[in-house]
Formats: C-alpha cells, sequence, structure tokens
C-alpha cells in the first residue's frame, strides 16, 4: 500500500522529519500497524538510536578516513580527555572541578547581581516617569554598545581574578532583565490597578498584589535570556584575561593542539548551561504555576 | 417610594471635563443632578460615549470631577472609599489566586480579620452559587461563574453601596438573563444600594427600581424613569405592558437625539 511504502522511507529520515509522514485524514485506521510512528515512545527511541549513528559515524568515520586529531578528534580521544578532567582532585589545576567552579561561581554571582539591578532600576523606571525621562536615553546608548567589545577595558580596569568575570556577566545579564522588567511592569492591566484602588489600596499594596505577579512572566523571559548570556559572558571574559576557568582551559587545550581537550570542556559547559535552564524553569514553574505550562515556558529567546 | 427614602448619593450640578482647558477638552459629563435613596437599585442606561462610566467613576473616587457636588452619606467624594464594592465589565480575577484567595482580596486590602473574611467569603460564595470552587483558579471557570465570584469580592468588606459597570456586557445573552435573575436575587438578600450602569435597555428596567436615562455628546442626564413593577421581578415581568412601555419610552428619547449608533 502507499501509506506503508511512505513509512517505511520515513524511518531513513532523520526522527524529527518523522511527524509530518501523516496519513491522509480520510484513510481507515489499519489496526494491523506494526509500529506507531508518531508515538512519543517510538520518536524517542528513534532519536536515540539517530544520536548513536552520529557518534559511531564520528568515532569510526574520524579513524576510517584518517582526520587529523587537531581538526576533529575522535570521540574516544574526548571521552578520555572529558575523564581524566573528572577524575582529577577537586582543587587541582589540571582537573575540571576548580576551573568549573571558578566559571560557575563567575556565572552565579554575574547572573544574581546584573539581574537584581536590571529588576530594580526596571521597576523603577516603570513606575517613575521623570526617572524614565532622566534614565532611558542613557541605558539606550549603553544597550546600543556591544558589551563584548568592552570586556577588554574591564579586564584592564578590574584584572584577571573573577571580579572582571563577574563583572562582564553582570552587563550582559542586566540588560534584557531590565529590558522585560520595563516591558512586564508597563503591561499591567490597568484594570487591575483599578480594582485595588477601589479598594483604597497603598501603592505598595498595588505593587505587591497587581503589578509584581502580573510582570512575573515578562521577567521569567528576561532571566531565560540573561542565564544564556551569562554563559556566553563568563567564556569570553575569561579568553580575554583570566588565572582559572574553563576558558582557560580551552585556550590551554587549543595551544597544545588538544582539540580533544576543547571538545571535553565543552561538553562540561553545556552540562553548566543544561543545569542552569533547568534549575530556572524549576523555579519557573513554582513561581508561575499559575499558567499553563506551555505558556510559561515560552521564552522570548535567545 | 424614592421620596420617603433617604437620600444615599446626592449629585447636583456635577460637570466634567477630560484634557486641558482649550480645544483639545472633551466635556464628558455636563450638569448632572440626581439622588440616590439608600438600598435602591438603580440602573443608568445610555448609548456609548454618553459618560455612564465616567458618572461611575466619579461615584467611586477613581476619577475627580470637575465641577459640582456629589455626596455619599452627607459627606463630599474626594478618593476612593471603603465602603464602597465594585464590579467591573470583565471580572478582574487575579489569575494566580484562587477564586477563594480572589474573593478575600478586599480583607487583605483593608487589613481585616482574616478568620472573619473568609467564613463571609464562603457565605458568599454560597450565594452566589460558587460553593465547591474556592479552590478553583479563575481560568477553570466560565464567564458567568468568574463575574459571580467577582460579586461575591465587592461584597467581601460589606460595603454600603454596590457599582456596577456594565457588569453583564461580556456575556452571551442566555447567561446574561440568568445574571440579571441572580443579581436581584443577591439585591434582595444583601440589601445594598445598588447602581448599575449598562447599554442593555431591557436590563435597565428588568432591574432598576429608577433608570437613568443618559445622551451623549456631551453626557446628559435626559431623564429619570421610575419602574413600578412588583418584585421579585421574573422574566415574565418582560412581557408585562407597564416594561414595554418604559422600554419604549427610552427608545423614543434615544431615537429623538438620534443618539443610537
Amino acid at each position: 500500500m502507499a501509506t506503508n511504502s511512505a513509512r517505511a522511507d520515513d524511518t531513513a529520515l532523520p526522527a524529527v522529519q518523522a511527524p509530518r509522514a501523516t496519513p491522509p485524514r480520510t484513510a481507515p485506521k489499519k489496526p494491523l500497524r506494526r509500529f506507531d510512528l508518531e508515538s512519543p515512545a517510538t520518536l524517542r527511541i528513534l532519536s536515540a538510536l539517530l544520536l548513536v549513528a552520529v557518534l559511531c559515524f564520528w568515532e569510526f568515520g574520524t579513524r576510517a578516513f584518517g582526520v587529523p586529531k587537531f581538526l576533529v578528534p575522535p570521540l574516544s580521544d574526548v571521552l578520555a580527555a572529558l575523564w581524566q578532567g573528572l577524575s582529577a582532585g577537586l582543587l587541582a589545576r589540571d582537573g575540571y572541578w576548580y576551573h568549573g567552579f571558578i566559571t560557575l561561581a563567575e556565572i552565579l554571582l554575574g547572573f544574581g547581581i546584573g539581574s537584581a539591578i536590571g529588576l530594580a532600576l526596571g521597576v523603577a523606571i516603570s513606575q517613575n516617569r521623570v526617572l524614565e525621562a532622566l534614565i532611558q536615553p542613557y541605558v539606550a546608548a549603553f544597550q546600543s554598545i556591544p558589551k563584548i567589545a568592552i570586556v577588554p577595558i574591564v579586564i584592564m580596569w578590574l584584572g584577571y581574578g573573577i571580579s572582571s568575570k563577574v563583572t562582564i556577566v553582570c552587563m550582559l545579564t542586566f540588560f534584557p532583565v531590565l529590558v522585560t522588567s520595563v516591558a512586564g511592569f508597563k503591561a499591567v492591566d490597568q484594570d487591575r490597578i483599578d480594582l485595588l484602588r477601589s479598594l483604597s489600596a497603598t501603592p505598595w499594596q498595588i505593587f505587591r498584589k497587581a503589578k509584581l505577579p502580573s510582570a512575573l512572566p515578562y521577567v521569567f523571559a528576561g532571566l531565560d535570556m540573561a542565564a544564556a548570556f551569562a554563559v556566553v559572558g563568563a567564556i569570553v571574559g575569561e579568553f580575554v584575561g583570566a588565572q582559572a576557568g574553563l576558558g582557560v582551559l580551552i585556550l590551554q587545550a587549543d595551544a597544545q593542539m588538544d582539540t580533544g581537550g576543547s571538545f571535553a570542556v565543552l561538553v562540561v559547559l553545556s552540562l553548566i548551561g543544561i543545569a542552569l535552564t533547568k534549575a530556572l524553569a524549576m523555579v519557573r514553574r513554582r513561581v508561575l504555576h499559575w499558567m499553563p505550562a506551555e505558556k510559561s515556558e515560552r521564552s522570548l529567546g535567545p | 417610594m424614592q421620596a420617603e427614602a433617604e437620600a444615599y448619593i446626592r449629585i447636583e450640578g456635577l460637570s466634567k471635563t477630560f484634557g486641558k482647558p482649550g480645544a483639545d477638552a472633551v466635556l464628558a459629563l455636563s450638569d448632572v443632578s440626581s439622588t440616590i435613596p439608600k438600598g435602591s437599585f438603580t440602573t443608568v442606561v445610555g448609548p456609548s460615549g454618553c459618560g455612564k462610566s465616567t458618572l461611575l467613576r466619579i461615584i467611586s473616587g477613581l476619577l475627580d470631577y470637575s465641577e459640582g457636588v456629589v455626596e455619599m452619606d452627607g459627606q463630599p467624594i474626594n478618593g476612593t472609599r471603603r465602603d464602597v464594592g465594585m464590579v467591573f465589565q470583565s471580572s478582574i480575577l487575579l489569575p494566580w489566586r484562587t477564586i477563594l484567595e480572589n474573593v478575600m482580596l478586599p480583607a487583605e486590602v483593608l487589613g481585616l480579620d482574616m478568620a472573619a473574611a473568609r467564613t463571609r467569603a464562603m457565605e458568599l460564595l454560597k450565594m452566589v452559587r460558587l460553593e465547591g470552587f474556592e479552590k478553583k483558579l479563575p481560568a477553570q471557570l466560565s464567564g458567568g461563574m468568574q463575574q459571580r465570584a467577582s460579586i461575591a469580592r465587592a461584597l467581601l468588606h460589606d460595603p454600603k453601596i454596590l457599582l456596577m459597570d456594565e457588569p453583564f456586557g461580556a456575556l452571551d445573552a442566555l447567561t446574561r438573563e440568568q445574571m440579571n435573575l441572580e443579581l436581584q436575587r443577591i439585591w434582595i438578600e444583601s440589601g445594598k444600594t445598588v447602581i448599575l450602569i449598562t447599554h442593555s435597555i431591557p436590563e435597565a428596567i428588568f432591574l432598576g427600581d429608577v433608570v437613568l436615562v443618559m445622551t451623549p455628546r456631551p453626557g446628559t442626564l435626559a431623564r429619570v424613569i421610575p419602574v413600578d413593577l412588583p418584585r421579585p421581578r421574573t422574566l415574565e415581568s418582560m412581557s408585562d405592558p407597564a416594561f414595554a412601555a418604559v422600554a419604549s419610552e427610552i427608545r423614543t428619547l434615544f431615537n429623538h437625539v438620534g443618539s443610537l449608533d
């Protein structure tokens, strides 16, 4: 049958394309169907098989075609480097833990301080017209500067220690949170404010009970972006000037043409990124428990 | 009936101009005068732009006024008051609060005793027939149920007066009729003074002891029409000749000023 052959062809395609292969709506459902391509379980298995296939191709392809190791190291080299880095002591200068903690501290401190300042200034700007008129032009001007371009200057000012990297992460996380906070607090439904005003609520009560909860979905969209920027900021800062951190490890590995080591550090970095995103999603689910999941998890970027 | 009742709200020569004096200024209300007795149900009907919502917002204290006198209980109104309950066109339930938490909002804002407020909230939810929904989120309720919850919220702090700004405008016709019956029952049970704004002539007549008819450009009180239909009114009251007479009087008035747009 036509539909069956179409299905057989689809298995050769990447799993993501499988859902498109729906048979015509009018076709009667076949009770004899061996496997259901559209079922989530099947798709998960296919997706895992795809990964295995790519990894195998990576490992054996690089060996079979004699790709130089400094260009694309085989998978086993990356795993070996990863094992070596992770099995080192917590404070070992050649292990991943020490450098990972430094980078994570830069990310968390910078993200925390930067988004706190962004939120505070966003609230202030959105609630006070005079302040908005005074500050907004300078915020817009500063925002137009590519923050990465300031990194060398910040390193020169604050040195190779952790403070320069925290400052860079601050600058990168500050703007998305500021911009979304201002938007969120300005978008608060006037009806909600009127409702509280009609009850003779104080400005603080109006803020606490109507404005802040209304603006939180926007703030979280900004935090999402900021979290991604924070990782970028810490690594770029470490590239430009640092004594420790995963960025430094990547530079060292590169200098020694140890591309496998670079790849392994990238794996650690992406694990940090995933952990950050997951932690943020957990907080958001708790705080925005009243929003439908797909709405609360929608983000504006990056 | 109104003559012997105590005047609760007194409005005299009320005018409201929006914008700075000059070419841009818009006269929203012009020389409105009326007296609203205690415990009465007053409806205000008029087409869009007749200033009926402006009038209600001035009485609630949300909006200041340009000229005239507005008194509640013998005191001039300047700013919002704790003894006013408001129902808006949309229910404005806060989506992150459960129905019970929404109904209890006035108690939090006004600093009332929370235990007593909780008991009262449960009673009010029973009165508006939302028992068993107190733990639900607003999004889980239909439009009519949400608006009933907002009526319960408006009554929580036992206000002396209930101000309703087109509360059923967003509901479908059948739900709206049901809500009119419910509101009449709630009003009879609670004995509040109610002012309700509407652009529906049948709704105004069905609910009101008195219908204030307003016409636009500028917003003026064109006529005050008492409705002499026995209470409680039923849907059959709408086919009463007296009902039809009032309706036709209002329509003629609107046609006369050419304001049915």
